[in-house]
């Protein structure tokens, strides 16, 4: 049933651990949140993952697991309240799909190389990820969150999206959201951010967006 | 319950497609499956497919499903019979886990050795090699990765057993030293012969050509490979 210690170890800032506390949060399953300083790795996250050495990591009783949607499905496989995936296969087929897509081709092939790159390579990437923003738009007309009336998986997964992209369009001083062209994106993000359990859940604007500039100076050739 | 036509979009030199064809095998489910020539995409794959513009594409009725992992969770939800996932959660999270990494570590790897030069040859071939001796620890003492019997896991893992030794061949290297990955190399040779699976494998002497040519397109520009180590 899930009533063992659950542990959640994570960066302050990372994307990927904020969907898995989304996820307990909204089942309303307890844990302990262990910060992990991941310029400075400790001897817990590399027992607990010693494959990537990454966060976030789930911890329940004396199992850990590691990657956020692989988590994700743990998650709405162990607590069976407020389910996160949608029943059908078809349309469980469709959230993970986008999930990685947009995680692959929005998030690091766009806007994170938009950032980083410039000239021919800043263009293109702002190209790709604007083809993937044209296709989510398309499939989150007409519905609150890509879950329908309620949060759902999708939302979870591509919440990032929410509060990361803003950070880095200012930091980049770049568009990567046209939000007149993208009116239905920009509402989700309205509401998604609105949500009881995301609200409160959110990094320091000031002290993310110091550290994503300084990301992104390191990431940049001189 | 799936009694809908059933289509593959496939390569025939491609392992992504290849596991959908075992998974569906496996499950007796019938399928019609279509070639598509990837270097000469045609309008119906980017059109069920307009992302990512790649096979395979698995069509259910009017439904089209992609990306190889998500087409098999898919089968086994849709087909219940032969489960390919386990049933326990932490099992299931575990077999994902060990797809997502067989794909994105040793996958990547092991072309990038192949295509390689010199010390970034070795680089590559370092990787490629600690992860087989990850994955060796999780065949231990079994014959599949599902147990008994042929499950998810082994479907994802399988390109090892047909792709790597050719492009050990292709790269003249070793990865796969029966020495050193007994569990592995054991694992490969009961994958192989499995009946679905030893009924539907690639044509060697095809692949070993095409993999040949795919390194001589490669190798030029392989740095920009390297960032995938």
């Amino acid at each position: 049933m899930g009533s063992k210690d659950v542990k959640v170890l994570n960066f302050w800032v990372s994307p990927f651990g904020k969907r898995v506390e989304w996820a307990l949060k909204l089942k309303g399953v307890e844990y302990e949140y262990i910060e992990e300083d991941i310029s400075n790795k400790s001897n817990l996250l590399l027992e607990l993952n010693p494959v990537y050495k990454k966060v976030p990591v789930l911890v329940h009783g004396n199992k850990a697991i590691a990657e956020s949607f692989v988590i994700l499905e743990y998650i709405d496989e162990t607590w069976k309240q407020y389910p996160l995936m949608p029943h059908d296969p078809y349309e469980r087929a469709h959230a993970r799909f986008w999930a990685t897509s947009a995680q692959q081709k929005l998030g690091k092939e766009g806007s994170w190389t938009a950032l980083i790159k410039s000239g021919e390579e800043k263009e293109k990437a702002l190209n790709t990820a604007s083809e993937v923003l044209e296709k989510l738009e398309e499939e989150i007309k007409g519905k609150k969150f890509f879950g329908g009336d309620n949060i759902g998986y999708l939302d979870i997964a591509l919440g990032w999206i929410s509060y990361i992209i803003p950070i880095w369009e200012e930091v980049g001083s770049i568009q990567i959201i046209d939000r007149l062209k993208f009116p239905a994106i920009n509402e989700w993000m309205t509401n998604f951010l609105n949500h009881p359990v995301v609200k409160d859940s959110l990094p320091p604007r000031d002290k993310a967006l110091d550290y994503y500039h300084l990301s992104v100076k390191k990431h940049t050739p001189n | 319950m799936g009694s809908e036509d059933v289509k593959v979009l496939c390569f025939w030199a491609s392992p992504f497609s290849l596991r959908v064809e075992w998974a569906l095998k496996l499950k007796g489910v019938e399928y019609e499956y279509i070639e598509e020539d990837i270097y000469n995409k045609n309008t119906l794959l980017l059109e069920l497919n307009p992302i990512h513009k790649k096979v395979p594409v698995l069509v259910h009725g009017s439904k089209p499903i992609v990306e190889s992992f998500v087409i098999l969770e898919y089968i086994d939800e849709t087909w219940k019979q032969h489960p390919l996932l386990p049933q326990d959660p932490y099992q299931r999270a575990h077999a994902r886990f060990w797809a997502n990494f067989a794909e994105h570590k040793l996958l990547y790897a092991s072309f990038i050795a192949m295509v390689a030069s010199g010390d970034d040859t070795e680089k590559a071939l370092n990787v490629a090699r600690d992860s087989v001796e990850k994955i060796e620890q999780e065949i231990k003492g079994k014959k599949f990765f599902g147990g008994d019997n042929i499950g998810y896991l082994d479907i994802a893992l399988g390109w090892i057993s047909y792709w790597i030794p050719v492009y050990e061949e292709v790269g003249s290297m070793q990865i796969l030293d029966p020495l050193r990955f007994p569990a592995i190399n054991a694992w490969m040779t009961n994958f192989l012969n499995h009946p679905v699976i030893k009924d539907r494998l690639p044509p060697r002497d095809d692949m070993v050509a095409y993999i040949h040519t795919r390194k001589k397109i490669m190798s030029p520009t392989y740095h920009d490979l390297m960032k995938y180590l």
